[in-house]
């Protein structure tokens, strides 16, 4: 009778165990394969944050400089990794310093899960001291977000968060945790979740769309491919090159497509959107077959809509079916995970070849050479441009680098001008264009890839935005190479004011600290370049030093970014100059 | 050319759906005519019924936005011929008006509404039908002192046999089975 209770007894104790929520919060971030995470402390997470201390040896946290750092380096980490980046924050207003992060995260589709302290759940909604609704707050920028008042709740919760913040369409999730579910106790065992009946994170591909698509491509002449991020979160790199080369399709790819294919691939025609190349953009009303591969025609990439693609069939291959006709309508959609689809279209397409079609690109790209990228690499004015600056940093890199950037004209440069061997390589804030992103994310971009070259290009202004983050990088010694662009303007804004305001500056003059004491005061190294002979050394400095670097580069005052599709207008009136 | 619909959604039980339904609309600048919510005929799960001015382009992105919501088990929208639809009114009036004469009593005759309790002071009347209908007994009443109205959100049942969620409850059972082979 005894022994039998004692062996129940034992076994119950090999199932589970009793712990706090906190710890329940530790165990299930170890249970999820978590290893680092980034925050900030406060009142209302304190058990947490002191749970974590008992957990050092596994769980590493960087202790940013603000909430919004916090989540940034939790995409960045994400976007290079792969793996679902975390961030933790207190209540109040470190949620709410979280929210600009996570409406990022939503609109670039990057899994992350934050996890916010609440008050006491007997103090909800009493207005208590730093309560805020923050699911009320971060319900339409988030994939799913759950306010946890019992400790019970925890491993359920975050198991769910996990799965739905990687799965299908990937996203942010925000657990929100009651001060007493972190205190409180539980008996704790973990289960990954695996499903959840009202979600259908990957819709099961249609074959007769397969068959269709394939009859399209095969009648078509002037095929385009537009590659979106849904390639590389799928991880379906492979597979795109493999269906592209048997269809000899030309592709351009989008700002968050970045890196899915070799820049230097014969079949890759460049970028699209706003600031794209001048091939894609023009091409894409003669196309007679588009098809967006994992992107989602996000205005900055179509113009003006009633002139998209005008003479073209379209294909869309989507996992999100909410992106299917919402913004062009799909002649044909193909849902599902390119991983999947891609193969299977890949089998049904005939070998082809379209040399005429792609001379074309390459006719145009001679175009834009000669007007644009030449003077913009090898200018003849005295001062350094941000394209010639951006081309030398990835060449001393053999093109091998992650490339991060804040938001801006340098970040249009940086996307124009940088080359990717690998795929995973690009960060930057495409949906939300947050300014303030870059310095931040090319931490955990840093942490998730320590044995890679992360090089961040940054604008004067957005480096200012969350320049705090230095005292992260000094604290942490992370190894990001930083390449502020400084032109002493917001010079994206100032760029429209000169073409669409008649040069009139409201606000966009910066009246600059000095760059070089600030990284001083961090003890991060530093070097200033003015002069175009210096610049290869100084950036062969940088790469050499071991850790940090900043290298200021002060490039020209009044640069514009070209070619440029004025907003309004149709992706064929795209501007040269 | 914008007309009404009625849009079904099935949900899991959970805290703040309705808002997350609710901020679907309210992004775009919808303006949300009526709704109504409650458990559905299955157990555990949340019915709403929302009535909006939308064209047909649109209510198909919306009700794909409310099933991108992972707790939204699935959204349905009809034309208001596909369905079975009906609002409930109340009205409240002195007696003394039912009582100095005829009138209301041929108005509630002719309009298939009921008397639910008549007090001495007052007397409440219920209809159920169409906005228009209940809209119409509203003005002939409203001579009479009406001291109150009120009335509700759509309800409706689609010309179909079933609940749609049913058959789709099965085929999201089958479609499990088939992944777990
Ligand atoms: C948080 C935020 N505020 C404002 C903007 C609007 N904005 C877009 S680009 C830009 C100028 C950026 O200037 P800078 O960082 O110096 O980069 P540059 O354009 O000069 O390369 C501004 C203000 C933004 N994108 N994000």
């Amino acid at each position: 009778m005894e022994a039998q209770t004692y062996e129940s007894m034992e076994k119950k104790q090999v199932q589970s165990k009793t712990i706090t929520g906190a710890e329940a919060v530790m165990e299930s971030l170890l249970n999820e394969g978590v290893k680092l995470m980034f925050g900030y402390p406060g009142g209302a997470i304190m058990p947490v944050y002191d749970a974590l201390y008992s957990y050092t040896d596994r769980l590493k946290h960087v202790l940013v400089r603000h909430e919004q750092g916090a989540v940034h380096a939790a995409q960045g980490f994400a976007r290079v990794t792969g793996k679902v980046g975390v961030a933790l924050v207190t209540s109040g207003p470190a949620a709410t310093n979280a929210v600009t992060g996570i409406a990022d995260a939503m609109i670039d589709s990057t899994p992350i899960v934050v996890i916010s302290g609440q008050v006491g759940s007997h103090l909800l909604g009493t207005d208590a001291f730093q309560e805020t609704d923050v699911i009320g707050i971060t319900q339409p920028i988030t994939k799913w977000n759950y306010q946890i008042t019992r400790p019970e709740e925890i491993p359920w919760a975050m198991s769910r968060a996990f799965f739905i913040a990687r799965s299908g369409r990937p996203g942010p999730v925000l657990l929100d945790i009651t001060k007493d579910a972190q205190f409180g106790k539980l008996d704790y065992t973990y289960q990954k979740m695996t499903s959840i009946r009202s979600y259908t994170p990957l819709p099961i591909p249609d074959l007769s769309k397969i068959d269709e698509a394939s009859h399209l491509i095969n009648l078509s002449k002037k095929p385009l491919a537009l590659i979106g991020q849904g390639v590389v979160l799928a991880g379906a790199e492979q597979e795109l090159l493999a269906f592209l080369e048997k269809a000899g399709i030309p592709a351009a790819w989008t700002i968050l497509g970045l890196s899915a294919m070799p820049t230097d691939h014969p079949l890759n025609v460049g970028m699209l959107g706003m600031h794209g190349n001048y091939g894609p953009n023009i091409k894409t009303n003669e196309a007679d077959l588009i098809l967006g591969i994992g992107m989602r025609f996000d205005d900055r990439v179509t113009g003006n809509v009633q002139r998209y693609a005008t003479k073209a069939k379209v294909i869309h291959m989507e996992i999100d079916p909410a992106e299917i006709n919402k913004i062009i309508h799909a002649d044909v959609p193909i849902l599902g995970n390119v991983k999947e689809t891609l193969p299977l279209l890949t089998e049904k397409v005939s070998n082809n070849e379209h040399p005429e079609w792609i001379e074309e690109f390459n006719a145009c790209m001679r175009i834009e050479t000669e007007r644009v990228i030449e003077k913009e690499l090898f200018p003849e004015t005295p001062l350094l441009t941000m394209g010639e600056v951006v081309r030398r940093v990835s060449e001393a890199t053999d093109d091998d680098a992650i490339m991060v950037t804040d938001v801006g004209q340098h970040q249009m440069v940086a996307t124009r001008y940088f080359k990717f061997k690998k795929t995973r390589s690009v960060v930057t804030s495409g949906g939300l264009g947050t300014m303030g992103f870059g310095l931040p994310a090319a931490i955990g971009a840093k942490m998730g890839m320590p044995d890679r070259h992360v090089c961040l290009i940054v604008g004067d202004g957005g480096y200012q935005m969350t320049i705090q983050e230095l005292g992260t990088i000094f604290q942490e010694k992370v190894g990001v190479k930083i390449i502020l662009l400084n032109n002493n303007f917001l010079g994206m804004v100032r760029q429209w004011q000169e073409l669409f305001f008649d040069y009139r500056y409201a606000s966009t003059e910066m009246v600059n600290p000095d760059f070089q004491t600030i990284a001083k005061g961090y003890y991060i190294p530093c070097a200033k370049v003015t002069e175009r002979d210096n610049l290869d050394d100084a950036i062969k400095t940088m790469l050499e030093t071991d850790g940090p670097y900043l290298l200021e580069v002060v490039v020209e005052k009044e640069g514009n970014v070209f070619p440029m599709v004025p907003s309004g207008a149709a992706v064929d009136e795209i501007r040269l100059e | 050319m914008k007309e009404e619909f009625t849009i079904t959604v099935y949900s899991e039980n959970r805290v703040g759906l309705l808002n997350q339904i609710t901020t679907v609309f309210t992004r775009r600048h919808i303006n949300i005519e009526s709704l109504t919510t409650s458990e559905s005929a299955i157990n555990g799960i949340h019915k709403f019924t929302i009535v909006i001015y939308s064209t047909y382009d649109e209510i198909e992105k919306l009700v794909k936005q409310i099933e991108k919501r992972i707790d939204v088990l699935k959204a349905y929208w009809f034309t208001n011929d596909e369905i079975i639809y009906q609002e409930i009114a109340l009205y409240k009036v002195p007696t003394k008006a039912l009582l100095s004469g005829n009138e209301i009593e041929k108005l509630v005759r002719k309009y298939g509404a009921h008397i639910l309790e008549m007090t001495e002071e007052y007397t409440i009347i219920e209809k159920t039908g169409h906005k228009t209908e209940t809209q119409e007994l509203y003005e002939m009443l409203d001579p009479y002192g009406l001291t109150q109205f009120t009335r509700s959100g759509r309800i409706a049942v689609n010309r179909s046999r079933k609940e749609p969620l049913n058959s789709y409850l099965k085929k999201l059972e089958e479609d499990r089975l088939k992944l777990a082979n």
